[in-house]
């Protein structure tokens, strides 16, 4: 028995080294990914993102309880960052979910972003695909902790929860293009701190300045089907304190009002389309990736690099002689 | 294709010094590995699960507390249960000369003291998992 048909019947190990090797883009990986697609698309996949600090992994402790309770399982992908020197990693996401780990009904996977610059990693995607393959009917992914422009988590899952902690920043903070845009729900954590009414207070005008309805995610490729949402979704601002566990049934509540509004508008379908074209699209880049690097070898490589440093060609250019010599027609004899 | 070394740096027991294992944490991360740090006060049960559910390479254990012989077989045969026979782990912080054979015998790979270089945990780690 392959490793994708023990894990299907429930062999934790086997999820386990299965995660790893998707993770790892290895080839057992692909053909696992190919093996489990056909049992996708029944969870309810959530992003938590936000600042460093924020009280994500915390209010992810409290989140994954409620469902459980609720949903029976629950999938967690926690990813922390990489270091860009030696691609190291401290993934400390765990440290705040110590109540969950022997539970039998959750299951944690920590990711390193190993490089990937979007607030998740390259292959968090394909691990989402096996957890949801593998019957989790909620996944919550945790992005790293995400400044202004992590919003790729809006590629891989279905509600965007945005946590933030109070007196972060102005209401031009709000304004500003990127995280805020992808939210679906807004959360002020830490609501018990002074700051946090005056938070909530520009977070809401910020609201009523929006058209309802407004967050769609273009992937590049097409955008004809963008403006067809029937019914705006109102983007809630609520208030939890993590660590008291307050707040949070009201959450669960709202992340279940999104579900409904995206299955009942049609945007679900919308959704699944979009992510669908990203991940085809990132294949797509991947394999061409594959390709260019086995073609184009090293020898070549070195020695444009080596006139750029010696700035005899400028660095566009190089890259466009070497994209010339993998793309010359070969000869048909 | 992308392999990184996995490490799970756990504390099992009730002792509340965690410098030990957030330096060798830092270390491995340093060494361009990736380290899932569990935090204070793990049941054995909660050590085995996450090394489980984080397919790790290896498994290091800091205990200061002077528990270790009672810790660590309680961790083994958690490991054991689901299946990790075959994981190699060690330990780190306080231990007394005359307990490194006997932790050796139940299985332990290897045991580091007080004072230990960093970078002997990281060749050691790297010498465990061979080439991933």
């Amino acid at each position: 028995m392959g490793l994708a048909e023990a894990a299907l019947q429930g062999d934790r190990r086997a999820m386990a080294r299965l995660l790893s090797w998707v993770e790892n883009g290895s080839l057992e990986g692909q053909q696992a990914l190919a093996t489990l697609f056909p049992h996708t698309g029944k969870a309810h996949i959530i992003g938590i993102t936000g600042s460093p600090g924020a009280g994500k992994s915390t209010l992810l402790n409290q989140l994954a309880r409620e469902f459980r309770d609720r949903d029976g399982q629950v999938a967690i992908v926690a990813v922390d960052p990489s270091s860009p020197f030696t691609g190291g990693a401290l993934l400390g996401d765990r440290l705040r979910m110590r109540d969950l780990v022997t539970d039998p009904h959750i299951f944690i996977r920590s990711m390193a972003s190993r490089g990937h610059p979007g607030g998740v990693a390259h292959a968090t995607r394909d691990v989402v695909t096996v957890l949801d393959a593998l019957g989790f009917p909620l996944i919550l992914v945790e992005t790293v902790g995400a400044g202004q422009a992590q919003v790729e988590v809006a590629r891989v899952v279905h509600t965007v929860v945005l946590v933030e902690a109070p007196g972060m920043g102005d209401e031009i903070q709000a304004l500003k293009a990127g995280l805020m845009e992808i939210a679906d729900i807004i959360v002020v954590n830490k609501a018990d701190r002074p700051e946090a009414k005056q938070t909530v207070k520009s977070l809401q005008s910020l609201r009523t300045s929006l058209p309802a309805g407004h967050h769609g995610f273009g992937t590049g490729i097409s955008v004809e089907e963008a403006p067809v949402v029937p019914v705006g979704w109102e983007v809630p601002i609520l208030q939890t304190i993590a660590l008291e566990n307050e707040g949070v049934f009201e959450l669960t509540n709202a992340i279940k009002q999104h579900y409904d509004y995206l299955k009942n508008s049609g945007r679900w379908d919308l959704l699944l389309r979009q992510h669908a074209e990203a991940e085809v699209e990132a294949w797509l880049q991947r394999h061409f990736q594959q390709l260019l690097n086995q073609k184009i070898g090293d020898t070549g490589y070195k020695a444009l690099v080596d006139a750029v440093v010696r700035h005899e060609i400028d660095p566009a250019k190089a890259a466009a002689q070497l994209l010339e010599a993998v793309t010359r027609p070969v000869s048909k004899a | 294709m992308e392999r990184k070394i996995r490490v799970l740096i756990a504390k099992p027991g009730l002792d509340g010094h965690d410098r030990g294992a957030k330096v060798v944490a830092r270390a491995l991360r340093d060494a361009g590995m990736e380290v899932i740090y569990t935090g204070l006060r793990q049941t054995p049960a909660m050590v085995a699960e996450a090394a489980l559910q984080e397919d790790v390479n290896v498994v290091g254990l800091s205990i200061l507390s002077g528990a270790h012989m009672g810790l660590v077989p309680r961790v083994i045969e958690e490991m054991n249960r689901r299946g990790m026979e075959d994981l190699p782990l060690f330990v780190g912080g306080i231990i007394p000369v005359d307990d490194i054979e006997p932790l050796k015998e139940m299985g332990v790979r290897e045991v580091f003291g007080p004072g230990t270089d960093t970078s002997v945990v990281v060749e050691f780690i790297r010498r465990e998992i061979g080439s991933v």
